[in-house]
C-alpha cells in the first residue's frame, strides 16, 4: 500500500515553496523506490507552519513543518522507519491553535482535494444542498434568516433579508454574484477557501439560485489571485461534469450555472456596485444607493451580491440547521467570523472562531505576539479602510457593534499586527494615499480629499503649522466620511482618526532640546 | 499525482497584429459585458492592449471608442506598452509594510535604479507596487512573472532581483 502524504497547494503556502517540497518527496520516493501518493490539499491556515507535510496513518494524519526540500530524505527516513523528526508536530488535530478554533465555514479547507468532487461530497459536501432541494425557496429563506447570518465582507447586512427581497423580486431575469474582490491588505479567507474548498462556493451560490429563482452566477475573482482563479475554474468544470451545474442540477428541476470574471487590479471593485458596473465591462464607478443591487444589480436585473464567506456559511447552515450555527456568537452576530492574523505576527493564519473573542486574545495569545519579538503596537482591524487599535482597547470583543462603538469596523476579518517600530504618521498618510492611488473619481470628498489629505499629512510629519494641519484633517476626514458615496471615501478616515486619537505621540513634534541634542 | 509546477519562466508575447487581435476580439465579443474579457484577453496574446486594437474592441462591441478608452485607462492592470522581460511586483499594502517592506521597496529600486512603477533603461525588469497578493501571514511578499514569493527578507530579494536582471 502507498503511503499518503498531503502537501498544500495553497498560494501562500506555494509562496514559501510547497511545490518544490512536493516534487522532492515525489523525486526521493521514486527513487528509494517507495510508492508515494501526494494528496494537494488547501492550507490549514497555520502559515509559520508551511510548508506543512501530513501522512496518513491509521489514528490519523500527523503533521511535519515548516519542511524544506533539503529536510525531505530524512523526514522519509523518518516515515520509513517510524523514528522521530525534529520537524515532527504531532497528530494534525491535537494541534492547540486548530482545536481552539471552531471550523464550521473553514472545516474541509487543508483536508480534502480541492479538485475533488467525489472528495467534498464524501467530507458532507452537498448535504446541505440536497436539504435545500427537499425544503424549498420558502423555507430556505427561513432558515437563512434564523441563522442570524450577516453579509462577511464588511458591512454585516442580513443575507436572509437580502435573498428575500430577491426571491420577491419579478423580473425574467435575476443573478448571483459572488464578491471575490478580497483586496483587504492583512485578509485572504477569500483566497484561501476558493483555493482549498471551492465547491463550498458553488455550493452556496448555487443554493442562493435555486432560492431566489437566478439561473447565472457570476464569480468576479480579483487578478493578484491566479491560483483562486484556476481552482474556481476547475471546480465548475467539475460541478458541470458532476450535474451541479447546469441544467436539472442534482436531479432537481432547477438550473444554474456560473462562470468567473477576473478583475482588473482595482480596488474600488470590491464596492458592489463599482463590482457591478465592471461586470458590465465598465469603469469602476459606484453607483449611488438606491436602487439596490437587489432591485436592480447586475444588467439591471435584481441581483443577489454577496462575499465568498457569506455564500460559504450557507451550506453549514442548511446541514444542519440555522439553531447550530446561530449558536455561536454574541449579541446580533450570530455564528463563526473567518479571522484572519497577519503582518508582524508569530502564527499568522486562518482562525475561525465564534464572535465575541477579544482583540487580545487575538494577538498575544492565539497570534502570539509579533515575529520580531518586539512588542505590539498597533493593530489594523478590517483592511485599509479600517482602524488602528492600541493596546488599551485590546478587551473589545469581535463582534459587529462592539466594534462600531469604539469607532472602528471588523470588515472582513483581517488584523494586521505592528510593532513599536510603526510610525502612525506614515500610516495615516499612506491611508490617505490608498485611497487617492484607487479613488473612483466618483465623488468629490473621495478623489479630491485624499489628495488634499495626503499633502496635510505631509506638512504635519514636515512639522509645518503641527496643530492648524492636524485640525485640517480632522475636519477633512468628517467631509469625507459623511459626504462620500461609498465606504472608500467614507471609511478612509477610520485609520487616520484613529491613528491621531490613539497615536497622538507620533503627530507632535519631539521638543526641540531633543532635536538639537541629535 | 496531479499538481502543476510552475516554472520560473520569461513570458513571450506575440508582437500586434490586427488579423489576430480582430480574432481575439470575435472569441469574446458575445459575452456579456465583454469588454475586460477582451482587453485581459489581447494583453494576455500581447503582452499589452496595443492602442490600435480599443477602435476594434469599440466596433466589435457597439461602443464608442471613448467608453474603450475610459474602461482600458480605468484599471491599473491594462498596460499602455510592453513591459519589460521580468516583472518584478513587491506588495507595499499595509501587511507587508508591518513587516519591513518599505525597507525591502527602497532596497529593489536602489538596486535596479529605478522607482516603483518604471522599467530598467535596458528594459530587463518592470518593478512594480502590488496592493496585496493576499499572503499577509507570510509578509512580505513579491510576485516575478507571476511566481508567488513569501517571507521575503534582503537575500531573498536579492536573488530574485539578481535573476530578474539575468
Amino acid at each position: 500500500m502507498s503511503m499518503r502524504l498531503f502537501v498544500s497547494r495553497d498560494a501562500g503556502a506555494v509562496a514559501v515553496g510547497a511545490d518544490e517540497v512536493a516534487l522532492a518527496l515525489e523525486q526521493a520516493a521514486a527513487k528509494r523506490g517507495v510508492a508515494v501518493e501526494i494528496v494537494r490539499t488547501g492550507s490549514r491556515g497555520m502559515y509559520w507552519l508551511e510548508p506543512l507535510v501530513e501522512v496518513a496513518t491509521p489514528q490519523g494524519r500527523i503533521a511535519f513543518g515548516p519542511v524544506t526540500e533539503t529536510d525531505v530524505p530524512s523526514l522519509l527516513d523518518a516515515l520509513a522507519s517510524n523514528t522521530p523528526h525534529l520537524l515532527r508536530i504531532g497528530a494534525t488535530d491535537e494541534i492547540p491553535w486548530l482545536k481552539r478554533q471552531t471550523r464550521l465555514t473553514f472545516a474541509r479547507c487543508g483536508v480534502i482535494d480541492p479538485r475533488s468532487l467525489d472528495d467534498y461530497r464524501a467530507h458532507g459536501g452537498y448535504k446541505g444542498f440536497e436539504r435545500a432541494l427537499s425544503l424549498g425557496p420558502e423555507a430556505i429563506l427561513t432558515e437563512v434568516t434564523a441563522s442570524g447570518l450577516r453579509g462577511r465582507g464588511g458591512a454585516g447586512f442580513p443575507t436572509g433579508i437580502k435573498w428575500k427581497t430577491v426571491a420577491q423580486a419579478k423580473a425574467g431575469r435575476k443573478f448571483i454574484v459572488c464578491n471575490a474582490d478580497e483586496g483587504d491588505s492583512g485578509t485572504f479567507a477569500d483566497r484561501m477557501i476558493m483555493e482549498g474548498d471551492p465547491f463550498l462556493v458553488i455550493e452556496g451560490m448555487t443554493t442562493a439560485g435555486i432560492t431566489v429563482g437566478a439561473t447565472k452566477g457570476y464569480i468576479y475573482i480579483r487578478s493578484e489571485y491566479p491560483h483562486a482563479v484556476e481552482a474556481m475554474n476547475a471546480a465548475i468544470k467539475a460541478a458541470r461534469r458532476g450535474g451541479y451545474l447546469g441544467d436539472r442540477i442534482g436531479g432537481s428541476t432547477y438550473s444554474f450555472d456560473m462562470e468567473v470574471r477576473v478583475g482588473a487590479g482595482a480596488y474600488v471593485c470590491g464596492e458592489e456596485t463599482s463590482l457591478l458596473e465592471s461586470l458590465e465591462g465598465r469603469r469602476g464607478l459606484v453607483r449611488a444607493k438606491p436602487p439596490l443591487p437587489a432591485h436592480h444589480g447586475l444588467f439591471g436585473k435584481p441581483t443577489v451580491i454577496n462575499n465568498v464567506l457569506s455564500f460559504a456559511a450557507i451550506p453549514f447552515i442548511l446541514a444542519e440547521g440555522a439553531k447550530a450555527y446561530a449558536d455561536f456568537g454574541m449579541g446580533r452576530s450570530r455564528g463563526t467570523m473567518p479571522i484572519q492574523l497577519a503582518g508582524n505576527i508569530r502564527h499568522g493564519g486562518l482562525f475561525e472562531t465564534a464572535f465575541g473573542v477579544t482583540l487580545g486574545e487575538l494577538v498575544d495569545d492565539i497570534g502570539g505576539g509579533t515575529f520580531t519579538g518586539r512588542p505590539v503596537r498597533a493593530v489594523q482591524v478590517g483592511g485599509p479602510l479600517g482602524a488602528y487599535f492600541p493596546r488599551a482597547l485590546f478587551d473589545t470583543p469581535f463582534d459587529y457593534e462592539a466594534f462600531a462603538a469604539r469607532d472602528g469596523l471588523i470588515g472582513h476579518g483581517g488584523i494586521v499586527v505592528f510593532d513599536d517600530s510603526v510610525d502612525m504618521r506614515r500610516q495615516a498618510r499612506f491611508a490617505m494615499e490608498f485611497c487617492a492611488i484607487e479613488s473612483c473619481g466618483k465623488c468629490t470628498p473621495c478623489r479630491i480629499g485624499s489628495t488634499r489629505g495626503v499633502e496635510t499629512i505631509e506638512k504635519i510629519i514636515r512639522g509645518d503649522r503641527v496643530s492648524e494641519n492636524l485640525a485640517l484633517v480632522e475636519d477633512l476626514c468628517n467631509t469625507m466620511k459623511f459626504g462620500s458615496l461609498c465606504a472608500l471615501g467614507g471609511f478612509t478616515p477610520y485609520p487616520v482618526l484613529s491613528a491621531l486619537k490613539h497615536f497622538r505621540e507620533d503627530f507632535i513634534p519631539a521638543p526641540t532640546t531633543l532635536q538639537a541634542a541629535e | 499525482m496531479t499538481a502543476v509546477y510552475e516554472p520560473a519562466y520569461e513570458a513571450s508575447y506575440e508582437s500586434w497584429d490586427e488579423t489576430r487581435g480582430a480574432e481575439i476580439i470575435a472569441e469574446h465579443a458575445s459575452q456579456e459585458g465583454a469588454t475586460l474579457v477582451i482587453l485581459h484577453a489581447l494583453q494576455e496574446a500581447f503582452g499589452y492592449v496595443p492602442e490600435a486594437a480599443i477602435p476594434m474592441v469599440a466596433q466589435a462591441l457597439n461602443l464608442s471608442r471613448a467608453e474603450v478608452h475610459g474602461v482600458f485607462t480605468f484599471y491599473h492592470d491594462f498596460r499602455h506598452k510592453p513591459a519589460g522581460r521580468h516583472v518584478l511586483k513587491l506588495c507595499r499594502a499595509e501587511a507587508c509594510q508591518a513587516a519591513g517592506g518599505d525597507a525591502l521597496a527602497a532596497r529593489a529600486e536602489a538596486k535596479l535604479g529605478v522607482a516603483l512603477g518604471n522599467t530598467t533603461a535596458d528594459d530587463r525588469v518592470t518593478l512594480e507596487p502590488i496592493y496585496c497578493l493576499g499572503l499577509c501571514a507570510t509578509a512580505p511578499s513579491a510576485m516575478l512573472d507571476g511566481r508567488l514569493i513569501g517571507r521575503l527578507d534582503e537575500k531573498r530579494l536579492d536573488a530574485l532581483v539578481a535573476e530578474a536582471q539575468r
